[in-house]
């Protein structure tokens, strides 16, 4: 049954006036408006994109969505339930992590050196609501989230991080979310440390997710190519602020925002020449 | 032409193994005309950038071929110059190479025109003179001259990177070659880098550049010619205008189906993926060093290596697709 808000259907994730203001000095204190009263809503199996240079506030509102740290004032509803106000006890915090997952920028911090790398799969096991009754039940599972994201069990069963490349890496946190079939993903920069070839090959996963198990993905990108080419919907931030947002050919070919004009402007582009060099 | 390299191999060696980091590539450079040279991490671009600099620093070895540059109106083999020879009659003068991430390589507590001074130090010419040059050479690349009295941690990225390219031409050297100059800067800072690039080609201060790159976007927007590297080969050479419209090595095809643009075009064409991964250059497959990722393997490709040949005028490429030895 889908929860039902006056008769409307409920987005999966509304984000209401949120605002992050960070405070250094001990002394004189000052105030960064990180993130500066955004408001936005992503349904389910949408995909959207926060697009923004460094400083913008993208990573901080991905944190808040996540969870990481409260914002200053504002909302954040995950199946209209407010994060940070109404997950009361460990339990629903435990249901928010299994339903709420992220995929970092460097795959290589994601990994402890000193495990073999299926331990990351091993903890996503243990998150999960239905308990696995043994350890070959779980294993299986392990093995065929492998084999969705392309990856051969044998290949890395056993193997430390240092012993696998960067894209089988990522790979591996896609696998995480075959186990667990979060409703949200949130994807930080997720193919910008990976090798041109193998990015295409990141991003279809994470299509691929969405058609086979409806999830919503958050890209969090610098790049506006990416974020043209999987969007439904593209939020471009600049200074903590929304300044332009809707489908990708509007956002794209025709901005209306000073910044993103000068943005899609500057992007080197293959077929067609800048101006003026 | 302007410079001219010739099957040149050349391996890290270390202790028990080589690394064939570029291994038998041949190609020319023109006078007047920009070069980029594409492909993906390890696949030798650096590399090559260090043997046309003649920047060959142990464990890199040149292992066999000649490196020919344009001196005076006449060619000479630089490959056999001496190390001392290279530093005195080449660097600077002929052949510039501005490293990866050089604007980082700034010593922080160092004055800009201190670079100046040592550069003036070592092709025994004089200080002044030099640092006037210097300030000229700072406000074509769009910097105020006041900026040589500074440190390099007053500058921002885009700053430095035009002051790092103003001091590297300071002796007017012929051959400018880049290494991944725009990687480290945003879109804005990364196309007045560009222009300056041009600039300085236009006013004659480089007559051509090499442009070391893995985003094609980027050099897609001045280059002439494009050579794309695969596990230190070169597969293919061509006009950039021509690869784009229709790239022939199926390296260069995936490659260029990976890029993602901001373009009506690229939501349309999808995005394509090359299965598994770059190899091992110590121990590099047999034939063709693409052949295991390829879609259009034939039996051919396992056994022979491809040579690098004219397909349509000032097209090569090194594919068996193309080649008669195809059965």
């Amino acid at each position: 049954m889908l929860p039902v808000f006056g008769g409307e259907k409920m987005s999966r994730l509304v984000v209401e006036n949120l605002t992050k203001i960070f405070s250094l000095g001990f002394f004189s204190r000052r105030h960064i408006e990180a993130v500066k009263n955004i408001s936005f809503k992503i349904e389910g199996r949408e995909i959207v994109s926060l697009v923004g240079e460094s400083g913008s506030g993208k990573t901080t509102t991905a944190k808040m969505i996540l969870r990481l740290f409260p914002p200053t004032s504002g909302k954040i509803l995950f199946e209209g339930k407010d994060i940070w106000k109404d997950l009361k006890d460990q339990e629903s915090i435990r249901d928010f992590r299994r339903k709420v997952h992220a995929v970092f920028q460097d795959p290589f911090a994601s990994y402890n050196p000193f495990y073999p790398v299926e331990r990351t799969l091993w903890q996503a096991v243990n998150l999960l609501e239905k308990k696995l009754s043994n350890k070959k039940e779980a294993l299986e599972l392990i093995k065929e989230s492998l084999v969705r994201v392309g990856i051969d069990p044998k290949d890395i069963l056993g193997k430390y991080p240092h012993q696998i490349s960067g894209g089988q890496k990522q790979r591996i946190m896609i696998a995480r979310c075959w186990i667990l079939k979060p409703l949200l993903i949130v994807a930080d920069e997720p193919t910008s440390m990976i090798d041109a070839s193998c990015r295409g090959g990141i991003i279809q996963l994470l299509e691929e997710l969405r058609e086979v198990e409806g999830t919503s993905i958050i890209f969090i990108t610098h790049d506006l190519g990416l974020a043209y080419y999987v969007s439904d919907n593209i939020f471009v931030m600049k200074d903590g602020e929304i300044v332009e947002r809707g489908h990708p050919d509007k956002v794209v070919l025709e901005p209306t925002h000073e910044y993103s004009k000068l943005l899609v402007e500057s992007i080197p582009k293959l077929y067609r020449k800048l101006e003026g060099l | 032409m302007l410079l001219k390299v010739e099957n040149a191999k050349a391996y890290y060696k270390l202790e028990k193994v080589s690394v064939k980091a570029v291994d038998g590539v041949s190609f020319e450079i023109f006078e007047d005309e920009v070069v980029g040279v594409v492909g993906e991490s390890g696949s030798g671009k650096t590399t090559l950038s260090n043997l046309v600099s003649m920047n060959i620093l142990k464990p890199l070895t040149l292992v066999e071929g000649k490196i020919l540059l344009k001196i005076n109106g006449e060619f000479k083999e630089i490959s056999s110059m001496s190390r001392e020879e290279v530093k005195k009659k080449l660097w600077g003068k002929e052949v510039t190479i501005v490293p990866q991430s050089a604007m980082n390589a700034l010593m922080p507590t160092i004055r800009m025109a201190k670079y100046v001074e040592h550069l003036a130090h070592s092709h025994d010419l004089a200080e002044e003179k030099l640092l006037a040059k210097a300030e000229k050479r700072f406000e074509e690349v769009g910097l105020d001259p006041l900026w040589l009295k500074r440190y390099p941690f007053e500058l921002s990225g885009g700053m430095k990177q035009r002051a790092v390219i103003a001091i590297a031409t300071i002796l007017n050297p012929k051959l400018l070659i880049v290494d991944e100059p725009t990687s480290a800067l945003d879109v804005v800072n990364q196309r007045v880098f560009l222009k300056v690039l041009m600039q300085l080609k236009r006013m004659g201060i480089v007559r051509s550049i090499i442009f070391i790159t893995h985003d094609i976007a980027t050099v897609r927007q001045i280059a002439d010619r494009m050579i794309v590297m695969y596990a230190g080969k070169i597969v293919e050479i061509s006009s950039m205008e021509e690869i784009l419209r229709k790239p022939l090595h199926p390296y260069t095809r995936g490659l260029l189906n990976s890029v993602l643009t901001p373009e009506p075009e690229i939501r349309k064409r999808g995005i394509s993926v090359i299965p598994g991964a770059p190899p091992n250059l110590i121990s590099p497959p047999h034939g063709c060093r693409f052949h295991p990722r390829c879609p259009h393997v034939m039996d051919i490709c396992k056994e022979k290596d491809p040579p690098l040949e004219e397909v349509e005028e000032g097209r090569r490429v090194a594919c068996f697709l193309y080649s008669e030895e195809r059965r």
